[in-house]
């Protein structure tokens, strides 16, 4: 993993004083609020519905143990003893108090963790495929990369102004699990015919009011050109977005209304204006991230005891069935621990929780922890032999869920019951559906599917790439949701399309309920996933059980 | 016809703790909502609105939210306004817990 060099500890250091004093001049009436915001919003510091918000980085999702006990301690000492994991892999502290918040950033620099350009108008934090460095697919490990752009945006002096906030995603797998066609920036590993490693760049995805999916503006780009070309995109977009107005002002709107080919153009030359100026430090630097990111010294042990344990213990093998990921060494697996417990909030870990993760890390994992934009926990090294023991400490911790991919394993933006800018909640839903689905004991059957929902248009649930989206909208005063059908957030990314009229409050449950089992009469087979019977069919069966009063007319 | 003002009450959040509080009569802070001042004319409103926005040591973000009169005080009337009197629902927390 990476460690802070002394410049990335002064820089922080430097940034939390200054912050402090900031504070300090806001708390005695010196800094009016609009004065303040902007230089809260560049340390994370968010005003919600009932308190303060603090947004914690987690650089493309990856932190080791001591990390995670930091985290937990934060929790207990300055907030209310948990912490909610974010779809752009941060940490959320919902109850910080103003006059605390520079000791927590203290507290997060003592682990080398910062809150830095989690908001505002940057380059936000990079987000990365959770299972990096693990997966059996990946080409090769995104993480340096990450890294290496992580610290050339940080205080970049041309980027902190940007028309709106800039969000990048990188993968090393051709399988895509960063929803990377979502992104301001999508960097997709690829590999060329002469077996060279280098970069699909993809630009103008998001989500949002305006939900687009991210154009190829190069197909293969090598991987020593990646930070001149990324700065050549940012810097064309810097000069081009529109700062008139907010809804027009990301680059999906830039690209969308000036063609790929004139911002293709604009950014190729740009490119070569300032490549020469990247005389290989870059590349040096990319080196020396790489080597901190060189795997982990696998084990080699024997893997009966796992066999035998599945065939001895049902709830192991269910949980290994749906938790388990191929890793690359075959006598490793790749675990999802799920934070989405029946009932529970999705995201939501307890301090304890965190600590025995940290645990688990440390005696299983290599002191590796990941942190996925789906809103679970990632332990991604673990031996086969191991799985038992470590089944045994997530039960101890209440985190031995087997719902990975499932029904009840919904990602949900806090909604309205934190987000000052949400129009209804999603929390709630989100625990209504899946204990409903837990009664129902169906959702094996159903098999993969994924829920998202979102409390507002800006769509931090990723509802436009889900099986099944839910927005929630205040339509007159009262909460109402939309569904969304067919979304998809792989390398087929693809929006999901409205179904029709919304739902009110205690109908949308229902709906959802409707919905999938409605499914399980359309598939082919048991193997037929719900996206799939979806893709075959198309709406048009999936609102008619959506809306049996409408289809009854139609009948009639 | 003249319009028909919705009564008001002046809501922000505390600066220290970011919570929600409404302005009342005497020009104190409240955390209980039925303490606040119902402003009933929409130009003694927006006098007390820039009253309250020169409070800036005292709180952040004031704004005028619709309220109704009820027995025990100004109610809200829209469910954000109701949810910020309580707090989230997915955990007792906030000013639930405290009452
Ligand atoms: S989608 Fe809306 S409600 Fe949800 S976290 Fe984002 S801004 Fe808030």
């Amino acid at each position: 993993m990476y460690s802070y060099n002394d410049f990335d500890a002064a820089f922080v250091a430097e940034r939390n004083k200054q912050f402090r004093a900031q504070v300090q001049r806001r708390i005695d009436g010196s800094l009016t609020e609009d004065e303040f915001k902007p230089l809260r919003l560049m340390n994370g510091l968010y005003l919600q519905l009932h308190a303060y918000m603090l947004r914690v980085a987690i650089p493309y999702g990856t932190l080791n143990a001591a990390q995670m006990d930091q985290l937990a301690f934060i929790a207990d000492k300055f907030d209310k003893g948990y912490g909610h994991f974010t779809t752009r892999q941060n940490i959320q502290y919902n109850w910080p108090k103003l006059t605390e918040v520079p000791d927590i950033l203290d507290a997060l620099a003592e682990v080398e963790m910062h809150a830095l350009q989690t908001s505002g108008n940057t380059i936000r934090n990079v987000t990365a495929d959770h299972f990096a460095g693990a997966a059996a697919d990946e080409i090769a490990d995104p993480r340096p990369i990450a890294e290496l752009l992580r610290q050339w945006s940080t205080d970049h002096p041309e980027f902190q102004f940007l028309p709106r906030k800039f969000k990048i995603a990188v993968t090393g797998s051709p399988n895509d699990r960063a929803v990377t066609r979502a992104h301001d920036i999508g960097l997709r590993m690829v590999r060329n015919d002469a077996g060279e490693n280098g970069f699909e760049v993809i630009v103008g995805g998001g989500l949002g009011r305006t939900p687009m999916v991210g154009k190829v503006i190069r197909d293969f780009l090598p991987v020593a050109d990646l930070l001149a070309y990324v700065e050549a995109i940012v810097s064309v977009y810097n000069l081009l977005g529109r700062r008139d107005n907010k809804y027009k002002a990301r680059i999906k709107i830039t690209v969308h209304e000036n063609g790929l080919e004139t911002i293709r153009d604009m950014v190729e030359s740009r490119f070569e204006q300032i490549k020469p100026g990247f005389t290989g430090f870059d590349q040096d630097l990319l080196a020396q991230i790489e080597h901190a990111f060189a795997p982990p010294a696998f084990k080699t042990a024997g893997t009966e005891g796992y066999e035998a344990a599945r065939l001895a213990n049902p709830a192991f093998r269910s949980w290994t069935d749906t938790n388990l990921t191929a890793h690359k060494n075959d006598d490793y697996a790749i675990v999802s621990v799920s934070i989405k417990k029946h009932g529970n909030t999705p995201g939501d870990a307890t301090s304890d929780q965190m600590r025995a993760l940290a645990q688990i890390a440390r005696d299983y994992g290599h002191d590796e922890l990941r942190i996925s934009h789906e809103q679970n926990v990632i332990l991604p090294h673990v031996h086969k032999s191991d799985l038992p023991a470590i089944y045994a400490a997530l039960r101890a911790a209440d985190l031995a869920t087997a719902n990975i991919g499932l029904v009840s394993d919904i990602i949900a933006c806090p909604g309205m019951d934190y987000c000052a800018l949400a129009t209804a909640r999603s929390i709630p839903v989100a625990q209504q559906i899946a204990t409903r689905f837990d009664e129902l004991k169906v959702e094996h059957d159903v098999g993969p599917l994924k829920i998202k929902i979102s409390g507002c248009i800006n769509a931090c649930g990723h509802h436009h790439v889900g099986h099944i989206g839910i927005l929630g909208l205040d339509r007159a005063g009262v909460e109402n949701y939309q569904i969304t059908l067919g979304g998809d957030g792989t390398e087929d990314t693809h929006i999901g399309e409205r179904a029709g009229p919304g739902f009110a409050y205690d109908e949308i449950v229902p709906a959802i309920e409707r919905l999938v089992l409605g499914y399980l009469d359309l598939r082919t087979d048991p193997e037929e996933t719900f996206i799939q019977t979806f893709r075959r069919l198309g709406a048009e069966p999936f609102k008619a059980i959506l809306y049996p009063e409408k289809e009854a007319q139609n009948a009639a | 016809m003249p319009r028909t003002f919705t009564p008001k009450v002046v809501t922000a959040n505390a600066l220290l703790e970011g919570d929600a509080v409404w302005l009342t009569e005497d020009n104190t802070w409240t955390r209980d909502m039925a303490k606040a001042e119902l402003l009933t004319d929409e130009a003694h409103a927006d006098l007390r609105l820039l009253e309250a926005s020169a409070r800036q040591d005292e709180i952040a973000g004031p704004y005028l939210a619709d309220a109704k009169p009820t027995e025990n005080g100004p109610a809200p009337t829209h469910f954000r306004e109701d949810f910020r009197t309580r707090g989230p629902s997915n955990y007792p927390h906030g000013k639930q817990a405290e009452v």
